[in-house]
């Protein structure tokens, strides 16, 4: 279905209907979704630091990002002397914006998408890159040298990034001979000549999007020890909330995209009769989207991070020629076998 | 109006607008960061247009990677904080008049062509097709495009390397 | 309806902007800037001539697609020059840079 169908005499119900569906799903999976991953993160730090984490605030501490949310929003805006007050307030928006955006490729559900783009994955990878420029601009705005430096560090490791994870999805493309993300979890499980090739670029695409969303073991343009708070550490509560919201969609997106390429999206071993083919669906994806999100929290835990020459030095030395070959290695296979 | 006029108008106003503050602004900054409007609704005509695949591209080239490497090179030369040094030269009487004459020229030699209707339709599945084309006839135009790109990567990186 | 007319205004429009931007501007990034917004509308005409004129192997999204790989590298090239040129000159206005005048 290409992107220009709706033009017609129902347009005002098909943009009506679109409004209502993205609203949907930005509140529940991408508003929510981050609401619940910051208490997720710190009950999960907490146990792999054999603590307890937030208690007090409802049942296990279950309420606490409401409360952190309810704490934010009554501190006072500031904006520092001399910053830039239009980019200032524009950057923490493009930031979050462009997190939220690429909910709209991924399938949740056999046949509940909010668009099946012909172009899927192709639009995720163009969505993401524009959060580099919300994260420049709001490093410059602030008037902070501290700020600017996080800011240029963080757009560099991400531009940097972008390569080797355009290359796993063009692997997947190759594959499955397709953009669409709704063909491509059709067309899994891969055939098993596929598996080491795929499983490269699985690798390969985790470690990109880690660095892709910030997360350590490459937080570093976000370090608390180096750069204060890096390219937010002007930004007072509501911005800063938004700048959060960005970080934690785009890594539960990311792990959503990765659940969708390699995973196998919806589709689970086996089904339980009362739910329906949606609800098995929508049960199977929540369910490895957040094994994901779990395997990343661990793996933050547990790493010390990279210094910013390891951290480029490995993304253009180690991931770039591994992602070439295992994309000629696996195009040469799907052109032997078929 | 319907619908493709309605995106139409509003994505032309987004592109002129963008546009009218990358020529004009006096803050350096302001005006990079309005090349992302622009580019961005120049990448929704091309969705109007039925380009889905040049759609992707635009967005994840113009506005996600050349539009970063612009505001590095202004943050990182002097560029950010001349906002007191005068932006424009002394040629804007003569500029306006030869780009409002070359608007004007081009608006009436294009709108007489008679360009009559199209020779056929789009093909449905857009990057599929790009891809044959580039396969097939345009393979050439391929192939040098990838050696321009060799070049200019090992050629940027000689010329902005420090001299040590 | 939205026909090629439209899009050929525009783009002609754009590409005037572009081309002052680039005669009026000192600024060598800022003149770099006014060059893409040129190729920009050559663009929007391949593109809108390819779905109202001749599609036949989408020819115009093939040079739309050329072009802004095009763009890319001479945006990275020009950008390189213009940052060794302040290594060594201290300013980035066009017309301060006049070392081979007479």
């Amino acid at each position: 279905m290409g992107l220009g169908g709706f033009l017609g005499s129902v347009w005002q119900v098909e943009l009506v209907r679109m409004v209502v569906l993205a609203a949907v799903v930005f509140t529940f999976l991408a508003v929510g979704g981050p609401l619940f991953l910051v208490l997720a993160e710190r009950k999960i730090s907490a146990w792999i630091q054999a603590r307890v984490g937030p208690k007090h605030v409802g049942p296990h501490g279950l309420l606490q990002t409401v409360a952190d949310t309810l704490k934010l929003l009554y501190k006072e805006n500031i904006v520092p002397h001399r910053a830039d007050v239009v980019l200032f307030s524009v950057a923490p928006v493009l930031v979050a914006v462009a997190a939220l955006l690429d909910w709209v490729v991924i399938p949740f559900a056999p046949g509940w998408v909010v668009r099946d783009l012909n172009v899927g994955i192709l639009y995720f990878a163009a969505v993401s890159s524009l959060t580099v420029i919300g994260i420049v601009t709001g490093g410059w705005a602030s008037n902070n040298k501290y700020s600017l430096l996080g800011g240029l560090r963080s757009a560099a490791q991400m531009v940097s990034y972008e390569l080797p994870l355009a290359f796993s999805l063009l692997l997947v493309a190759t594959v499955t001979g397709t953009l669409s993300t709704v063909r491509i979890v059709e067309a899994q499980p891969y055939p098993a000549y596929l598996y080491p090739s795929v499983g490269v670029a699985a690798v390969v695409f985790l470690v990109a999007a880690t660095a892709e969303t910030n997360r350590i073991p490459f937080d570093l343009p976000e370090a608390e020890a180096e750069l204060v708070a890096g390219y937010f550490s002007e930004y007072t509560p509501m911005r800063f909330a938004l700048f959060q919201l960005g970080e934690y969609g785009s890594l539960l997106a990311s792990s959503a995209l990765f659940t969708t390429l390699f995973l196998g999206g919806w589709k689970g071993p086996f089904s339980l009769p009362w739910l329906g083919p949606v609800g098995n669906g929508l049960v199977w994806f929540l369910l490895k989207t957040y094994a994901v999100v779990f395997f990343l929290m661990w793996v933050r835990w547990t790493y010390p991070r990279f210094r910013i020459d390891q951290l480029l030095g490995l993304s253009w030395k180690v991931l770039l020629p591994v992602s070439m070959v295992n994309l000629l290695v696996a195009g040469g296979l799907v052109v032997i076998v078929r | 109006m319907n619908a493709e006029a309605l995106a139409f108008y509003a994505l032309a106003a987004m592109v002129l607008v963008g546009g009218a503050l990358v020529v004009y602004s006096r803050n350096l900054v302001h005006a990079a960061v309005s090349l992302v409007p622009t580019l961005l609704g120049v990448a929704g005509l091309y969705v109007l247009l039925h380009a889905e695949f040049v759609t992707a591209i635009q967005i994840l080239i113009y506005v996600g990677a050349i539009t970063v490497l612009i505001l590095f090179v202004i943050l990182l030369t002097e560029g950010a904080t001349g906002l007191r040094v005068r932006q424009r030269n002394e040629q804007v009487p003569l500029a306006l008049g030869v780009c409002g004459a070359l608007v004007v020229l081009l608006w009436v030699v294009l709108l007489r062509v008679p360009w009559g209707p199209a020779a056929g339709p789009l093909p449905p599945y857009n990057p599929g097709a790009v891809g044959r084309s580039f396969l097939m006839p345009y393979v050439l135009a391929f192939e040098v495009t990838s050696l321009v790109i060799l070049a200019s990567l090992v050629g940027a990186i000689v010329i902005a390397r420090r001299e040590e | 309806m939205i026909g090629l007319p439209h899009y050929l205004v525009l783009s002609s429009l754009l590409f005037g902007m572009g081309l002052y931007g680039v005669l009026t501007r000192r600024n060598a990034v800022a003149i770099l800037m006014g060059i893409e917004l040129m190729l920009n509308a050559a663009n929007v005409n391949f593109v809108a001539f390819t779905k109202f004129v001749d599609p036949t192997f989408v020819r115009g999204h093939v040079a739309a697609l050329v072009i802004i790989t095009l763009a890319a590298c001479e945006a990275a090239v020009g950008l390189a020059l213009i940052i060794n040129a302040y290594r060594h000159l201290e300013t980035v206005n066009v017309d301060q840079v006049d070392l081979l005048k007479g």
